[in-house]
């Protein structure tokens, strides 16, 4: 039993805020859930699936529950996979509305990492009892330079350029500039990007996503449901998941879990990479945006460097528009966790409320995919591609 | 995990890990080998990642190996050379390559291992260029 048709997103909200100091972070939950139910026109009583990641304070799912007044679930998920946990969701709500368990699934998320600095709150350690922790941590990994160790071994064996990774924070740049809420709003060039601070060679200062607090939610319902609403549907056409990990030690880090979890969603979907009309590629860095293309098909391995270079990712100028938001790398990179709002961007596409300056035209199948954990080792990568209507 | 500052080294020595780290203390790199299957396999288990016999023991490595990729943390004090070094027994390690010039260091170049102290009498397998 497939999921392709039986549930659609109705409702969607992103957290207008970046630095959320005066928000607690169970509050910032309730007010996502609350501007996500409004959007799709129902109320927090008719919600009977509730889905959350580590993000969310408490026991799993269950604290949030409580404190939002979900009085009618009967199905939850607290699947953790990192930023990409909410299209893992996506996917883990349409497949319990298709198998019947919930008619009206709410995802959140949620973050103040921002405001939690400020505030000198301790940094989440890993897990020492991660099996890996032992023989990785004294050695300093920190998140940029495993992803800047992908980037490093990718120009090695195809002889990728920081000129061409820059492009892709460039047409983020382009993008960014038409949201008034995006955390970075000026438009940049590659000779910015390869000029800013070396932060972790090869990855420049621009080469990395912002820190921002906020979040955001998403309202998923069964065709039955999605009938009685007024507002524009999107249909779930297909997901996949998977895990991308060292291998007991036969370590390659030219792709990313997208290999495998890509082909999963296309074949669900019945489409293939030339039917995406937009596509949300996570950025928490330009090297997952390049590796993720090459492995979810748009290019050939080894030719991403070629495939996002001269704006061929920004709208109304290349042939795949990318990240309409501003992405992660200009807009938003919520808790540091990036797979809700890729999701958000893509419905906004779908319903033609996209910025009008970079809504794409006849957008009828979208793609989102997110890549969560480290790019540099583990990883928890989910594709979901979603369509209008009549797709 | 710290963003900008390599942290200090405290080593978690448990039940799986602590013949590693007293086999560093002595100068010698161990990775795990499986009997049943007979492949090796880093970061060591019990049970074997390739076949999940238990029948696997700690073997001692060359110590020789290539740079798979590397990265330079420019905004540690002092920058510091996290690296991934393929082994010549075939597995690859997260580790640091030290006492080298920096901006000198190539993914391919030969690496051979020595010893940093770590505390508590044990030792941090790290490398050097050959």
């Amino acid at each position: 039993m497939g999921i392709n048709g039986k549930s659609y997103i109705v409702g969607i909200y992103e957290h207008p805020c970046r630095a959320a100091l005066d928000k607690t972070l169970p509050q910032l939950h309730a007010e996502i859930a609350k501007g996500a139910l409004a959007d799709a026109g129902l109320s927090k009583d008719d919600v009977d699936a509730y889905f959350c990641a580590g993000d969310a304070p408490g026991l799993g799912p269950i604290n949030m529950i409580e404190y939002m007044g979900l009085n009618n679930v009967r199905h939850m998920d607290s699947t953790e996979t990192g930023g990409s946990s909410y299209i893992v969701h996506v996917s883990h709500a349409a497949q319990a509305i298709a198998a019947g368990h919930c008619n009206v699934a709410l995802i959140t998320l949620a973050g103040r990492p921002v405001a939690d600095a400020k505030e000198g709150k301790p940094v989440r350690y890993y897990n020492q009892q991660a099996p890996d922790f032992p023989f990785e941590m004294p050695y300093g990994p920190n998140v940029t330079n495993m992803y800047a160790m992908c980037a490093m071994r990718h120009m090695y064996e195809y002889g990728t350029t920081s000129e061409q990774l820059a492009w892709i924070k460039v047409a983020a740049s382009h993008h960014a500039q038409h949201n008034e809420h995006a955390r970075l709003r000026d438009v940049v060039t590659v000779e910015d990007v390869v000029n800013s601070p070396m932060i972790a060679d090869p990855l420049h200062r621009l080469d990395c996503c912002v820190i921002t607090d906020g979040g955001g939610g998403v309202v998923m319902v069964s065709p039955e449901v999605a009938k009685s609403l007024k507002r524009t549907r999107v249909k779930v056409l297909g997901a996949g998941e998977a895990p991308k990990h060292l291998a007991a030690g036969q370590v390659d880090l030219t792709y990313s879990g997208a290999r495998w979890s890509g082909p999963k969603a296309f074949a669900e979907a019945g489409v293939t990479p030339t039917d995406i009309k937009y596509a949300s590629i996570y950025d928490s860095f330009t090297i997952t945006v390049l590796e993720t293309l090459e492995d979810l098909g748009f290019c050939k391995k080894g030719e991403g460097g070629k495939f996002v270079s001269d704006g061929n990712l920004i709208s109304g100028v290349g042939k795949l528009p990318f990240n309409t938001d501003g992405g992660g790398l200009c807009n938003n990179h919520p808790g540091n966790r990036g797979g809700m709002t890729k999701v958000l961007e893509a419905v906004r596409q779908l319903r033609g409320e996209a910025h009008p300056k970079v809504q794409v035209r006849n957008c009828d199948i979208a793609l989102a995919h997110g890549t969560g954990g480290l790019l540099g080792s583990r990883m928890g990568s989910a594709t979901v591609i979603l369509g209008s209507e009549d797709a | 995990m710290s963003t900008d500052q390599k942290s200090k080294i405290n080593l978690v020595v448990n039940s799986e890990s602590k013949p590693y780290w007293e086999g560093a203390a002595k100068g010698q790199l161990l990775i795990r080998a499986c009997d049943a299957c007979g492949k090796v396999h880093h970061y060591p288990r019990t049970i074997c990642p390739h076949c999940f016999s238990d029948d696997t023991a700690f073997v001692e490595a060359s110590g020789n190996g290539v740079i798979y990729s590397y990265s330079v943390t420019r905004q540690a004090k002092p920058p510091y050379v996290i690296a991934y070094v393929k082994l010549d027994e075939g597995v690859s390690m997260l580790t640091n390559i030290v006492d080298c010039e920096i901006d000198k260091i190539r993914i391919g170049q030969k690496v051979r291992v020595k010893f940093s102290e770590a505390g508590d009498g044990y030792a941090l397998p790290v490398f050097t260029c050959a």
